[in-house]
C-alpha cells in the first residue's frame, strides 16, 4: 500500500514537533525514519498509526485521503505499529493477546485460533507457543507476537519503532529477514530508528528528520557521514578516551550469586579502582540491573561477599552502602530517583544531612540557587520536579549527590537525553572519576559503553563475561557477546 | 488573590449544591429541610450549654484530625485511628482504675492515665504500621479489622473484668471520683484543660508538617517511597512513626473521652470521630492551617442533630449524611474545576 | 440425627455466604476494570434499607431486589464518574460513600425500622432435592442462592473465556494495550463499575429479604460485611472460583462461631463475634507477605533447599492485582 503524508503540522505548546512534513512511502518498500531523540519521529509515527492527530495536513493511503481517528480506526485502513515497548498483557498468555481486538464471537473458537496462530508461526519461523505466557518470554518474542497479530489483523503497512533495543543479534536477524519477506509481498514497513546501522542495512530508502522537519531523503548508497550531518546538522565529536590511573580498590565482589524469579546469577569476582568506569551491556532483562542493585545493597547474594575498604558488607542494607559512599541513580528518574510535588529546594535540603530540627528557608533557597547554577538546570528553586524536562531531571539527580562519593551507580544514565545533556552529563560524572570515584553503569547504546567504559561486564541470560577490556573490544564482537555468540573464546 | 477568589467561589457552589442535595433527601423523608437546619444549629449553638457541648465534641474530632494530618502527609490512610482512639480510652481507663482509691497526686494521676492512653494509642496503631511495613497488607484493611478487634475488647471488658458491680450493662464501667475527672468550667460539661489540649495538638502538626526535617521526609516518604529510601530517609522507620504519632493523638482523643466527658470506659466511645477525622482531613485538602474552623463546623452538625429525633421525629443521622455530602460535593467539585477550568486556559 | 442437623447448617452456610459472594463478585468484576469500589459496606447497608422499603411498601420481591441493584449501580456510577471523569482518588471518594450510605441507609429507614416484610421462600428443586446430601445441601435453597452459585462459575467463564472477558482483564491490566485493540477503556471502565456495583447492590436484598429478613437499623448486624467482603475480593485473586471459596470459609467460620459458643462458656460472644476480623487480617498477610523487602533479603540469607521451597510456598500464595487498578487512563 502507498502512504503519503502531506505537509503534516503538529505542534506541543511552544514545540513544532511536525513542521510541513511531506513524504511518500511506495508499496513494497522498507522506508527508514532516522533522526536524535526528539527529531519528531515519534510524532509523525503517533499521527500515522491514530494516536494524536494532526493540526494540520493530510494523510492518503493509496492515492485516496483517509481519516484516521484511533490505533484501532488505523488497523482497519491496514496500519498496524509495534511500539518499542510491546503494547501487549505480560499475565495473559500468547493466544490471548493474540486474539483481544480480533473481532468475532462472543467465546472465541480457540481452535480455530489457534490453527492461525501456528500457521502464522511457522511461516516466518517464529518459535512462540500459544499456552506460554507473556511475561516470561523475551522482549523479541513479544514483538515477533505483536508482528503476527498485527498481519493476521490485515495491516499492510506496518510501522516499528526502534525494534532493535533490546532483543538479542538472531532475534535481530529474524526480524531483518521478516521485514524483507513481508517486503517482497508489497507490504510497506517503515522502520523507524537511531540506529545508522541497522537503517543503512535494512532500508531501501531514508528520510531523516531534525528538529521536526524532514530536512533529506536518499536511496542506497548512503553514505554514513552524510546522515549523520543530516541528523545532526554538524559533525559530532565524542572527544577521546581519557585513560585513567587506577587506584585503590573500591568494591570488591567475591563470588557473589544473584537470584530473582527468572534468573540466575553465579560466580562473579570483580575488583573495582577508584576513578574506574565499568560499563554493563547485556538485553534488558540479562541481570545487568539486579548486579547494579547488589552493588548497592539493595539485593542480598545469596551466595558470596561484598567488601567495601576492606568492611564486609555482604547482606547489609543500602543506606550502609550509603553511608560508605555509594550512590545508586535508577533509570526510572521521576518514577523512582526524584519525589514528584516536591520543589529543587526541598531535594536538595533531603539530600543534605541535617542540621537541628528546623529547616533554615532561607540557607535551603540558597543552597538550591548555588546547584541550579553549577548543574545548569533549567528552572527556579521553587520548581516542582515533575515540571523538568528529562534531562534536567537527570541534571538534578547528580546535583542531588553527595561529596565525596567512592561508587556511583547508573542505570542507564542518559536514556531519552539529547546530545547536548548526554556529553554535559558525562563530563560531570569524568569528574567526580578524576576526584577519585568508580562508576558502574549500564546502557543498552554499545556506543556510549565502548566510548566511556574502562573495562566491560556483558550480560547474557544470567551469564557475566570476565571484564573486557573496552579499548580492545569492537562494537561488532559486543554485539555479538550480547546476542548470545562467541562465549566460548572467553575465558 | 483572583485565583483563590475563584476558588473560594467554586468550594462555596459546591456546599450550596451538597446543602440542596441534602434538602432533597429530607423532602424524601418527608421532613421540611429548613426547619431541620434551623433546628441543627439552634441545637448547636441555641445556649451556651449547647455551644459548650459542641466544644466537648471538638476536642476529640481535632486531636484525631491533627494525628491523621500525619498519617496522610506520609501517603498513608490510617483507618484504623477509631480503634486507636478506643485503645486510649481503654488504656487510659485502665491507669485510673490503679489510681482509683489511692492517695496518689490526682492531677499527676490524669497526667499519667492520658499518656498511658496515648501510649495505648500508639501501640495499636504500631500494630497497624508493623502490618503494613512488613506485612505488606494495606493500612486500610489491617486497619479496619484492628478497629473491630478494639470495639469487641472493650465489650469484653465492660461486659467482663471491668463489669460494674452487680450488673453489668451497656451504660459503660463503674464512674470515677471526680477527684480523678479533669477540671470542668463550673455548670458545662466543658474542660478547658481538654480544648487547650486539643488547640495545642494541632498547632504543634501544623508546624511538625511545614517547617522541619521530619515533616519533609515524612511527605517524601509519602510522595515516593523508591525515591525517598534512594535518598537515604529510613522510610519504614518513618512510616512507622508517623502510624505511633497519629496513634497517639488518638488515643489523646479516647483518652479526653475518659478523663474529660464520660468518666468510664462505655461502648463505641470513640463515636465515629476517627471516621469523621479522616473526613474533616480530605476537606481541608490535607493542610493543618484550616483543620480547626472545619473540625468545630462538623462538631456542630454532630451537636446540632442530637435534638432532630425528639424535635422533627428525624434519625440522627442526618449529620452524618450532611457531613459525607458535603466532603463528597467539595471533592467533586474540586475535580471538576480542574478537568473544566484550568484545562479550558 | 447429628448429621442431619450439620447438614442442614451447612447448607445455611451456603446461603449466608450468598450476599458475600454477590458483592466479592461485583467487586472482582470492578476492579478487573481497574476502578476500586471501596464503597460497598455503605452500598449493602443502603440497598438492603432501600429494597426492604419497597418490599415492605409493594409487596413484591422482585421490586426489592431491582432497588437493590439500581442502588448499587447508582453508587458506583457516582464512584465511576468521580475517578474516571474528573480523576479524583478512588479510595478517598469510595471511602466518603461507604460512610454516607450507611448514614442514609440509617436515615432513610427510620420508618420502615422493625417492620415485617415479605421473605425470599425456599424452592426445592424437582428430583434433584431427593438427592442424599447433595439434595439437602445444594437443591432446597432460594433462588437467590442458586443464583449466588451460578454467578460463580458465569462471572469465571466471562472473565477468563470470552472476548469481552479478556478485554475486560485488558483495560485493568494495561489500558493502553486494550486502547490499541480498539477498547473505549474509559466506557468499558464506566460499564464494569456500574453493572459491578449492581451485583454488589444484590447483597442487600439477599440479607435484609432472605439471610437477614427484615430491616433494624444500627443493629441490623449488616455494618463490617463490605469490608470483610472487600478483603475476600483480594484474597480471591481477582478469580471469582477462589473468592468464592474466601466467602465460604468466612460463613463456615461466623457458623462455627454460632455453634460453638455453648460449648465454650469461658469465650465471650463478642470475641467469636470479632474472630473472622484477625483472620482476615492473617490470610491478609500471606498472600502479600511475599512483596516485603525483608522477607526477599532473608529468602537470600537461607541456604539452597529452603529457599528455594519457601520461594515457591510464597508464590502460589501471592495473589497479583490487576496491574492499572486506580490508575486513570488517557489516551493523549
Amino acid at each position: 500500500m502507498k502512504v503519503e503524508l502531506k505537509n503534516i503540522h503538529k505542534t506541543f505548546g511552544k514545540v513544532h514537533a511536525n513542521n510541513n512534513i511531506t513524504l511518500t512511502i511506495p508499496a513494497g518498500t522498507i522506508q527508514g525514519i532516522l533522526g536524535e531523540n526528539g527529531a519528531g519521529k515519534s510524532t509523525l509515527m503517533k499521527i500515522l498509526s491514530g494516536f494524536i492527530h494532526a493540526d494540520r495536513g493530510e494523510i492518503c493511503l493509496d492515492g485516496a485521503p483517509v481519516h484516521i481517528a484511533s490505533p484501532s480506526d488505523a488497523i482497519a485502513h491496514g496500519i498496524g505499529m509495534l511500539h518499542q515497548d510491546p503494547l501487549d498483557f505480560p499475565p495473559m498468555t500468547a493466544l490471548d493477546n493474540f486474539l483481544l481486538g480480533h473481532s468475532g464471537r462472543f467465546i472465541p473458537e480457540r481452535g480455530v485460533i489457534q490453527h492461525e496462530f501456528r500457521r502464522l508461526a511457522a511461516e516466518f519461523d517464529f518459535s512462540l507457543t500459544p499456552d506460554a505466557y507473556v511475561d516470561s518470554i523475551t522482549v523479541g518474542e513479544r514483538q515477533q507476537l505483536e508482528i503476527m497479530r498485527l498481519l493476521w489483523l490485515g495491516a499492510r503497512v506496518l510501522i516499528l519503532d526502534e525494534p532493535t533495543t533490546g532483543i538479542s543479534l538472531p532475534q535481530k536477524e529474524k526480524l531483518f529477514a521478516t521485514l524483507k519477506k513481508l517486503a517482497a509481498q508489497g507490504m510497506t514497513i517503515i522502520f523507524v530508528s537511531h540506529k545508522l546501522e541497522d537503517v543503512e542495512f535494512l532500508c531501501g530508502r531514508v528520510a531523516v528528520l531534525r528538529q521536526g522537519e524532514l530536512v533529506g531523503e536518499t536511496q542506497p548508497p548512503y553514505l554514513t557521514d552524510n546522515l549523520v550531518e543530516m541528523m545532526f546538522g554538524k559533525a559530532i565529536s565524542f572527544g577521546g578516551r581519557t585513560s585513567f590511573a587506577p587506584g585503590k580498590s573500591v568494591i570488591a565482589l567475591n563470588k557473589i550469586a544473584l537470584e530473582d524469579v527468572r534468573l540466575q546469577i553465579r560466580d562473579v569476582t570483580l575488583d573495582v579502582r577508584a576513578g574506574e568506569v565499568i560499563g554493563l551491556a547485556g538485553m534488558e532483562g540479562s541481570g545487568q540491573s539486579t548486579f547494579l542493585q547488589a552493588c548497592a545493597g539493595l539485593i542480598r547474594p545469596v551466595h558470596g561477599r561484598v567488601r567495601m575498604d576492606a568492611t564486609d558488607l555482604t547482606g547489609r542494607s543500602h543506606h550502609v552502602f550509603k553511608n560508605k559512599g555509594v550512590a545508586y541513580l535508577p533509570a526510572a528518574r521521576l518514577e523512582q530517583g526524584l519525589v514528584p510535588g516536591l520543589n529543587l529546594t526541598e531535594h536538595f535540603v533531603l539530600a543534605e544531612s541535617t542540621q537541628g530540627v528546623f529547616i533554615n528557608r532561607d540557607q535551603a533557597i540558597r543552597l538550591a540557587q548555588d546547584r541550579i547554577k553549577t548543574f545548569n538546570i533549567k528552572g527556579t528553586p521553587a520548581s516542582p520536579v515533575e515540571s523538568l524536562s528529562g534531562g534536567n531531571q537527570q541534571r538534578a539527580l547528580l546535583a542531588l549527590l553527595r561529596t565525596p562519593l567512592n561508587l556511583i551507580l547508573l542505570e542507564h544514565p542518559t536514556r531519552g537525553l539529547d546530545i547536548e545533556s548526554t556529553m554535559y552529563i558525562w563530563g560531570k560524572l569524568k569528574e567526580r572519576c578524576a576526584q577519585g570515584a568508580a562508576i558502574i553503569f549500564i546502557s543498552a547504546d554499545l556506543d556510549e559503553v565502548l566510548q566511556y567504559s574502562d573495562r566491560i561486564l556483558v550480560f547474557f541470560a544470567g551469564q557475566v563475561s570476565p571484564p573486557l577490556d573496552a579499548a580492545s573490544t569492537s562494537v561488532e564482537q559486543l554485539g555479538q557477546l550480547i546476542g548470545g555468540k562467541g562465549w566460548e573464546t572467553l575465558s | 488573590m483572583q485565583e483563590s477568589g475563584k476558588n473560594l467561589l467554586w468550594r462555596i457552589g459546591a456546599v450550596l449544591l451538597a446543602l440542596g442535595f441534602v434538602s432533597l433527601v429530607l423532602l424524601a423523608a418527608g421532613a421540611p429541610p429548613l426547619a431541620a437546619f434551623t433546628n441543627i444549629i439552634s441545637g448547636a449553638f441555641g445556649s451556651p450549654g449547647k455551644f459548650a457541648d459542641v466544644l466537648v465534641a471538638f476536642v476529640p474530632l481535632l486531636m484525631a484530625t491533627a494525628g491523621l494530618l500525619i498519617t496522610f502527609a506520609a501517603g498513608l490512610w490510617n483507618i484504623g485511628i477509631e480503634g486507636q482512639i478506643m485503645m486510649g480510652a481503654i488504656f487510659t481507663t485502665g491507669a485510673l482504675r490503679l489510681f482509683q482509691g489511692t492517695d496518689f497526686p490526682p492531677g499527676l494521676a490524669i497526667a499519667l492515665s492520658i499518656a498511658a492512653g496515648m501510649l495505648g494509642g500508639a501501640l495499636w496503631a504500631a500494630l497497624a504500621g508493623a502490618l503494613k511495613t512488613f506485612g505488606g497488607v494495606n493500612e486500610i484493611f489491617g486497619g479496619l479489622g484492628l478497629n473491630f478487634v478494639a470495639t469487641a475488647f472493650s465489650l469484653w471488658l465492660i461486659f467482663g473484668p471491668w463489669k460494674r458491680p452487680g450488673v453489668a450493662s451497656m451504660s459503660g464501667t463503674e464512674p470515677f471520683d471526680q477527684a480523678l475527672w479533669l477540671p470542668q468550667l463550673p455548670g458545662f460539661r466543658l474542660s478547658l484543660w481538654a480544648l487547650g489540649l486539643g488547640i495545642a495538638a494541632i498547632v504543634l502538626v501544623y508546624f511538625l508538617l511545614n517547617g522541619t526535617y521530619f515533616g519533609l521526609r515524612l511527605k517524601a516518604v509519602g510522595k515516593n517511597v523508591h525515591a525517598a529510601y534512594l535518598l537515604g530517609i529510613p522510610t519504614w522507620q518513618y512510616m512507622l512513626a508517623a502510624f505511633m504519632l497519629c496513634g497517639a493523638f488518638g488515643g489523646m482523643a479516647g483518652s479526653m473521652q475518659v478523663v474529660a466527658v464520660y468518666h468510664r470506659l462505655i461502648p463505641s466511645i470513640s463515636s465515629g470521630y476517627g471516621y469523621l477525622g479522616l473526613m474533616v482531613s480530605m476537606l481541608v485538602n490535607y493542610q493543618a492551617a484550616w483543620a480547626a474552623p472545619v473540625a468545630l463546623f462538623f462538631a456542630a452538625l454532630n451537636i446540632g442533630s442530637i435534638q432532630l429525633p425528639i424535635k422533627l421525629q428525624l434519625d440522627s443521622a442526618l449529620s452524618g449524611v450532611l457531613q459525607g455530602v458535603l466532603v463528597l460535593f467539595v471533592l467533586l467539585g474540586e475535580g471538576a474545576r480542574q478537568k473544566w477550568v484550568k484545562r479550558g486556559k | 440425627m447429628t448429621t442431619e442437623i450439620i447438614l442442614l447448617g451447612l447448607a445455611g452456610v451456603l446461603a449466608a455466604a450468598a450476599p458475600v459472594l454477590f458483592a466479592v463478585i461485583g467487586e472482582t468484576i470492578s476492579e478487573r476494570a481497574g476502578v476500586i469500589n471501596l464503597s460497598m459496606n455503605g452500598t449493602i447497608l443502603l440497598s438492603a434499607m432501600g429494597s426492604f422499603a419497597v418490599a415492605v411498601t409493594t409487596g413484591s420481591l422482585l421490586l426489592g431486589f431491582l432497588t437493590g441493584m439500581a442502588i448499587g449501580a447508582l453508587v458506583a456510577a457516582v464512584v465511576a464518574f468521580s475517578s474516571i471523569t474528573l480523576k479524583q482518588s478512588q479510595v478517598a471518594v469510595g471511602f466518603i460513600l461507604a460512610l454516607t450510605c450507611r448514614d442514609l441507609s440509617y436515615f432513610l429507614g427510620n420508618p420502615v425500622m422493625g417492620a415485617s416484610g415479605p421473605r425470599l421462600q425456599n424452592v426445592p428443586v424437582p428430583v434433584l432435592a431427593d438427592i442424599p446430601v447433595l439434595g439437602v445441601l445444594f437443591f432446597r435453597q432460594d433462588l437467590m442462592t442458586y443464583l449466588s452459585f451460578i454467578m460463580i462459575f458465569a462471572a469465571w467463564a466471562f472473565i477468563f473465556k470470552t472476548r469481552p472477558g479478556l478485554m475486560l482483564q485488558g483495560i485493568g491490566e494495561r489500558p493502553a494495550a486494550a486502547f490499541v485493540r480498539g477498547a473505549n477503556v474509559n466506557r468499558l471502565r464506566y460499564i464494569y463499575t456500574i453493572l459491578g456495583g449492581a451485583i454488589i447492590g444484590l447483597a442487600g436484598p439477599v440479607y435484609s429479604l432472605s439471610v437477614k429478613a427484615g430491616w433494624k437499623g444500627t443493629i441490623s448486624g449488616l455494618d463490617g460485611i463490605g469490608w470483610i467482603a472487600l478483603s475476600i475480593t483480594i484474597f480471591g485473586g481477582w478469580n471469582p472460583l477462589r473468592a468464592a471459596l474466601g466467602a465460604y470459609l468466612f460463613a463456615l467460620l461466623q457458623w462455627s462461631g454460632l455453634v460453638l459458643q455453648p460449648s465454650l462458656p469461658g469465650v465471650p460472644s463478642q470475641v467469636l463475634q470479632v474472630a473472622p476480623f484477625p483472620l482476615m487480617i492473617l490470610t491478609l498477610l500471606l498472600v502479600n507477605i511475599g512483596d516485603a523487602e525483608w522477607v526477599t533479603r532473608t529468602l537470600a540469607s537461607l541456604p539452597d533447599r529452603t529457599r528455594h521451597a519457601l520461594a515457591a510456598l510464597i508464590r502460589a500464595l501471592r495473589s497479583k492485582p490487576p496491574a492499572a487498578l486506580g490508575v486513570p487512563f488517557e489516551s493523549e
